[in-house]
């Protein structure tokens, strides 16, 4: 649909000049975020943490203290520890859903961009269809059916962010497919194959990133989302949706057990938004100049 | 533009096919067979083989995807085997809800957004504009649910003056109604006018660089004329196919307010399908709401022809 199509260009407009500037400080304050949180996730078994599930029914909603540092919640587990493995859940579906996102889209969209015809219309006509179901509506009822788990979690936001994929893809390749490199090659005899793979995959492959660091930000809200309602991952396994979603029925005892996850999550979704968007900044056909 | 009009309608209608037979698939061709949900553990192989029956379980998928469909175009979507209510009435009462809260949340989101665009355009690169587009950009990192818990703890916790939960229908109490839909309705406001904000702004500095609002300045028009009468309109078009565009994301916000907010809308009677395993409401609402979807969808490319001449006579 023609007013879908312009998903993707909403904020191209905002002028280079604005972009640039933004990978200054708080660019590399977001690339040190996301390191701490990757760092924390990847290596919370080393980490020196009480366990994120054991309950202590005499310390619950604790305060800090040496032994909890951020305090206890509700059941009187660890908070910390709960935050470190939740980044882990939130990380391990923010981060496989575009990659399952990024390699259908991706390759569908380079297909459609590059041999046009038919087999254009089908994916963005078959996209479309995908695209008929607000996004969240059709977690929702997929995660129903099929039942709640990280695998079913992480396929179905996956494929929710096909078309999102294909369309940059497609918009990449359409503009690459007329340049003079991919032309001399065609010239010179080179299969449809070669073609795709070593002269427009390079070139796409850039932009696809950029788009992948956003696509990131929104799969750890939506999953986030999902957890916050009780329709993501089970529990007791943490995640900083239903942390939140925990904190939120002690918002007049302990706040903080609600703010402390979002805050959390607050920080990396800004911090994947930020690099992504200088990212995007950088590697956008229409604003560098040919 | 009936051409236009007739060419979009051609379109529509394989995609709400499409719609209705992936929505359909779902439920079908997933695992858990619907006659053992509503029997339970329990059921005997005798009572699941009666009820598949019944419900026409046993025949080919396709045959009863076609009978679906003819029951779902006849208007019948089918009826709830927990509550017994129909599908259609179960969406028709809630309905009212949603809307109202998508309708609130969408005047509030343009109420802050427009204002701050135009300021922004006027002084592009100045301080307040830089500002604003950093707390846009920032406002687009907070997800709904993280808002909502931030507007209860403020409002109904600390300060106290609205109500955390709860819902008054408009006919009964029209302030307290009104009074329901604050925070939910400010929850979603607080996600959408960053995106408005900034699409607005970009049109608008490119309006402003027009040479008919340079000769408006020549002429000695008050700058408030200006900007409100010769560059907000034609700044508005990409306004509004974003706001069209946004609807789908303000319909899944809708789901996360209304069950955080316990507003009876649409988005609740999902949740609460969902929770209750109760799949004819969950299959009926998904549809009713895709269709929905589209049909707005279409809406906005209609407003979007009327509003901009060149769309009607390309090939959008």
């Amino acid at each position: 649909m023609a007013t879908l199509e312009l998903s993707i260009d909403e904020d191209v407009a905002v002028s280079a000049v604005a972009r640039t500037r933004r990978l200054g400080p708080l660019f590399w304050m977001a690339i040190v975020w996301m390191i701490v949180v990757f760092a924390a996730a990847a290596l919370a078994d080393l980490l020196p943490l009480p366990s994120p599930t054991d309950m202590d029914m005499l310390a619950r909603r604790a305060p800090a203290s040496a032994l909890h540092w951020l305090g206890t919640d509700g059941l009187g587990r660890d908070e910390l520890a709960r935050l470190v493995y939740g980044a882990r859940i939130s990380l391990t579906v923010g981060l496989c859903a575009p990659v399952i996102g990024v390699t259908i889209g991706g390759a569908l969209g380079i297909l459609a961009g590059y041999f046009r015809g038919r087999l254009e219309s089908l994916i963005v006509g078959s996209m479309d269809v995908l695209l008929a179901f607000p996004p969240l509506i059709l977690a929702l009822a997929v995660t129903a059916y099929l039942g709640q788990s990280l695998l079913n979690l992480t396929c179905i936001l996956g494929v929710l962010g096909v078309p999102a994929f294909m369309r940059v893809a497609r918009a990449a390749t359409l503009t690459l497919a007329r340049r003079e490199f991919v032309i001399a090659a065609q010239a010179l005899g080179a299969t449809h194959a070669r073609i795709l793979l070593r002269e427009l995959l390079p070139n796409v492959f850039l932009p696809l990133l950029a788009f992948f660091l956003l696509g990131v930000a929104v799969t750890i809200v939506v999953e986030g989302a999902l957890s916050f309602l009780g329709l993501g991952v089970p529990p007791p396994i943490s995640s900083w949706g239903s942390m939140i979603g925990e904190g939120r029925e002690s918002l007049e005892i302990a706040p903080r057990l609600a703010f402390l996850p979002a805050i959390t999550m607050f920080l990396t979704v800004l911090s994947f938004n930020l690099v992504g968007d200088a990212l995007k900044a950088l590697t956008d056909p229409r604003q560098s100049a040919l | 533009m009936l051409g236009f009009v007739a060419r979009r309608l051609v379109y529509l209608l394989p995609v709400l096919v499409a719609v209705s037979l992936l929505t359909f698939l779902i439920a079908s061709l997933l695992p858990g067979d619907l006659a053992y949900v509503i029997l339970g553990d329990q059921a005997t192989p005798e009572k699941v083989a009666a009820l598949r029956h019944d419900m026409g379980l046993d025949h080919p998928i396709w045959w009863r995807y076609i009978s679906w469909l003819g029951h779902v175009i006849e208007g019948d979507f089918g009826r709830s085997f927990r509550t017994g209510q129909t599908v259609l009435q179960a969406v028709a009462e809630r309905l009212p809800v949603s809307f109202e809260l998508m309708l609130l949340a969408e005047l509030g989101a343009l109420v802050i957004g427009i204002p701050l665009a135009i300021a922004c355009a006027v002084r592009s690169g100045g301080a307040f504009d830089r500002f604003m587009t950093g707390t846009a950009f920032g406002m687009l990192s907070v997800p709904a649910f993280l808002s909502a818990i931030l507007l209860i703890y403020l409002f109904a916790v600390e300060l106290r003056w609205l109500p955390a939960t709860g819902y008054v229908p408009f006919a009964e109490d029209p302030i307290g109604n009104l009074r329901c839909f604050v925070l939910p309705s400010l929850t979603l406001a607080l996600g959408e006018w960053p995106v408005l904000m900034r699409v607005l702004r970009s049109d608008m500095i490119t309006t402003l660089q027009e040479d008919y609002i340079a000769m408006a300045r020549a002429k000695g028009l008050t700058p408030s004329r200006i900007l409100l009468v010769h560059a907000l309109k034609p700044s508005s078009l990409t306004l509004v196919t974003v706001t069209g565009i946004n609807i789908g994301r303000l319909i899944g916000g809708t789901v996360i307010v209304e069950s955080i907010f316990a507003l009876p809308g649409i988005g609740r009677l999902l949740i609460g399908a969902i929770y209750t395993r109760d799949l004819v409401i969950l299959q009926g609402v998904v549809l009713v709401v895709a269709c929905g979807y589209v049909l707005m969808n279409f809406i906005v490319d209609m407003l979007y022809a009327v509003l901009d001449p060149r769309i009607r006579h390309g090939h959008a």
